[in-house]
């Protein structure tokens, strides 16, 4: 009974095939976590892609935060219900890696149209930090970016300082702070976003600093953090010593901060390149400056490591969705297309073609700072400290981390504390996640 | 004792409880099961790989200093919130009963947060307390106050309180006006004939006769204070700063949902039930024997 109502199924499938191709449009599912200007991105994508050929449909979907997106994804995969594209954040991709058999590596499907996947079309630094230690490109990068510092141009002024030469090292940006805070020209001097991210994962690989034993995670995932080494002690004791007049100040675990430096209480901040779009939205007179990096340090500067997210891609789905998928990641991975993502979000372009594209179309004079990441992170070749971050469980280790700075910060622990704390937290909780 | 009412029809009785019965189970038996079920498993994020462990999760939850930190933040928190919430809902209620003219009016003023859903009650305090753009906070700096709820944990507690027992206030108040109503007013009056003041009258008569609503409402609000609140707390403090605000169920959350240790997770739930059974139980077992019904 159930073989013949199959044949007939098929049969008919394949009449109608052959009469109507609108009926036999695949539907693929991509569930993302952009708001404001970037999901008009997402949802223009879409449509092009979905305009541009006939076989395939892509459907987004917004699933909430970045976090909320994965748990959703988990969900459904646990529902056997998982969708077919999903954006993963960069603190997600470790865990993302752990479940191997859940997902299906996004170099088979690139090769799976017939077409070879060129790997060297795409920029170096973003492909690695997707990639498994064999060089398999697990995922999809799609939005990357990287940490810049943003400057008051008003304030500078204000307090004296050269306008036009935002402070390259660390011990120059506490000089600045300070200078902006006796000045009056700010309230406060400096703050940042992300500590994590930006002042730990950031910090160590611009200054080429150890932030965790096997490559950070990229070799293996088997980690042993190491951000409690005296660099790192002196770089959040300086900022602890700075909070305590105000000169510092605490926004909050993620990208709060953005918000003092918008309102103009304080005059200097580290933020992702990707938060470029709100402060020109804001109107503020402001310039940007490459990450400050340790003066001293052998090797500072570096190169910066990526932040965003990636295109994930489930496993268990039909060939012809795969097929679909692989269709869409092209016509993401097209110049125009890159090189206008780039130029209208901030992020990184993902292919080198779309990076010379920009470069010869004028845009980055026209648009100074725009190209302060892809520098950043290009400039040199990564070494064994600097090619990224990745952790079973990253997420856990950065609130685990949060939370020792935020006793830090409020005085009840000096820098050395709180490291040492984190470090023999975030290690229990690495062995812990790797089932041991 | 009362009579008793019985029903002459056999199944009719079952049929009747037979919807609570069913809703009962679908969302309580059935994923409180799942969770002591999930809750002797160790899993991976994705569920590709489980292992039975026993009570290893329950070990390791209860060996772990941030659980009992956060049962020590949750108590704190619970305690403060409902007698908060119900301390000055009675004191508005008894002077909302001796106002005569514009009675309803000001009921329903007093009623209207209750509408308000704990997320946006969380995002309004923020709005007003937040350190860098707060109307409230920027008064408490002029006044000389360091005012720093993202690293001052006793601040960010306090609050959470005062969000959480705000919302709760129109709840407790529409109950406490009833109990209000309820009491006789000659006993009010005769008392007042007799010369007891005021004060006297409020604790010899009003506040006693009010106990049941009083302890119906420590139920209640202990229960709001321990699940409810979720939605305030992840609004305004996210559990921080480092983990000042992080109660039981919001660890619940964090531990299963942003850091993906799902057994634990389910241990502390599975814990979190225990606890509140238990805190049920004694309520209605003790406190109930020294309430006056009247």
């Amino acid at each position: 009974m159930k073989t013949i109502g199959l044949t007939a199924i098929v049969a008919a499938s394949v009449t109608l095939l052959s009469t109507s191709a609108s009926f036999a449009v695949t539907e693929i599912s991509w569930w993302h976590a952009m708001t404001g200007a970037n999901n008009e991105v997402v949802e223009t994508l879409a449509k092009e892609f979905n305009e541009s050929q006939s076989d395939y449909k892509v459907v987004p979907v917004f699933k909430g935060t970045y976090p909320e997106t994965l748990n959703a994804g988990i969900a459904a995969f646990r529902a056997r219900q998982a969708p077919d594209i999903i954006q993963v954040f960069d603190a997600g991709t470790g865990v993302m890696m752990q479940a191997e058999k859940a997902i299906k590596p996004v170099a088979e499907i690139l090769s799976m149209g017939g077409a070879t996947f060129d790997k060297s079309k795409y920029l170096g630094g973003i492909v690695s930090y997707y990639s498994k230690p064999d060089g398999t490109m697990l995922s999809f990068p799609y939005n990357s970016s990287s940490p810049i510092l943003y400057y008051n141009k008003d304030a500078f002024q204000k307090a004296g300082l050269d306008v036009d030469n935002p402070p390259k090292t660390w011990s120059e940006v506490w000089d600045a702070a300070k200078k902006i805070k006796t000045s009056g020209a700010a309230n406060c001097g400096f703050t940042s976003t992300w500590l994590t991210w930006i002042q730990t994962e950031n910090f160590a690989a611009w200054n080429n600093l150890q932030w965790g034993t096997n490559e950070n995670g990229i070799a293996s995932l088997d980690v042993e953090l190491k951000v409690n080494s005296p660099e790192f002690v002196k770089h959040f004791q300086d900022i602890a010593d700075l909070a305590k007049d105000g000169t510092f100040k605490y926004g909050g675990r993620t990208s709060e901060a953005k918000n003092l430096f918008l309102s103009g209480e304080c005059a200097m901040l580290t933020e992702s390149s990707g938060g470029l779009g709100d402060v020109v939205k804001s109107g503020m007179n402001f310039g940007t400056g490459k990450l400050p990096y340790e003066e001293g340090v052998q090797g500072a500067p570096q190169n910066t490591i990526p932040g965003g997210a990636s295109l994930w891609v489930f496993g268990g789905k039909d060939e012809e969705k795969y097929k679909g998928v692989a269709a869409f990641f092209e016509f993401l991975s097209q110049t125009p297309i890159q090189a206008r993502l780039h130029q209208v979000s901030g992020y990184m372009p993902v292919t080198l073609a779309a990076y010379e594209d920009t470069k010869k179309s004028g845009f980055y004079e026209k648009n100074p700072g725009r190209e302060i990441p892809i520098q950043q992170m290009m400039g040199k070749e990564p070494t064994a400290n600097s090619k990224g971050v990745r952790l079973a469980n990253l997420p856990q280790v950065r609130d685990i981390l949060n939370e020792e700075y935020e006793k830090m910060l409020a005085g009840q622990q000096t820098a050395q504390q709180a490291l040492d704390n984190a470090v023999q937290r975030g290690n229990e909780a690495i062995k812990q996640a790797l089932g041991n | 004792m009362s009579p008793r009412v019985t029903f002459p029809n056999k199944f009719l009785p079952y049929l009747l409880v037979a919807p609570q019965l069913a809703i009962t189970l679908v969302f309580f038996y059935w994923p409180a099961s799942q969770a002591i079920y999930q809750s002797t498993l160790r899993e991976d994020p994705f569920g590709l790989d489980s292992a039975f462990v026993g009570l290893d999760n329950f070990r390791r939850v209860l060996s772990d200093p941030n659980y009992l930190n956060s049962i020590q933040v949750t108590v704190i928190f619970s305690v403060a919130t409902a007698v908060l919430a119900m301390a000055v809902a009675m004191f508005l209620a008894v002077m909302a009963d001796k106002v005569i003219r514009g009675k309803g009016f000001y009921r329903t003023l007093m009623i209207w947060p209750y509408a308000v859903a704990p997320a946006i009650a969380g995002m309004l305090w923020l709005f007003m307390f937040n350190p860098s753009m707060g109307t409230f906070a920027y008064m408490l700096r002029s006044a000389g106050i360091y005012w720093d709820p993202l690293l001052n944990g006793p601040q960010a507690m306090l609050l959470v309180i005062v969000a959480a027992a705000w919302k709760q206030i129109s709840y407790n108040f529409l109950f406490f006006v009833a109990g209000l109503q309820a009491i006789p007013k000659t006993l009010v009056e005769a008392a007042a004939i007799d010369g007891a003041g005021e004060t006297k009258r409020f604790w010899t008569i009003i506040f006693p006769l009010l106990a049941p609503t009083t302890f119906f409402l420590l139920v209640i609000n202990t229960t709001y204070a321990f699940f409810d609140t979720f939605g305030i707390i992840h609004a305004v403090t996210g559990g921080g700063p480092g983990k000042a605000t992080e109660t039981l169920v919001y660890k619940v959350y964090n531990d299963g949902f942003v850091n993906l240790i799902l057994g634990e997770s389910a241990a502390q739930s599975v814990i979190l039930m225990v606890i509140v059974i238990a805190l049920t139980a004694v309520q209605f077992r003790y406190v109930e024997k020294k309430v006056h019904y009247g």
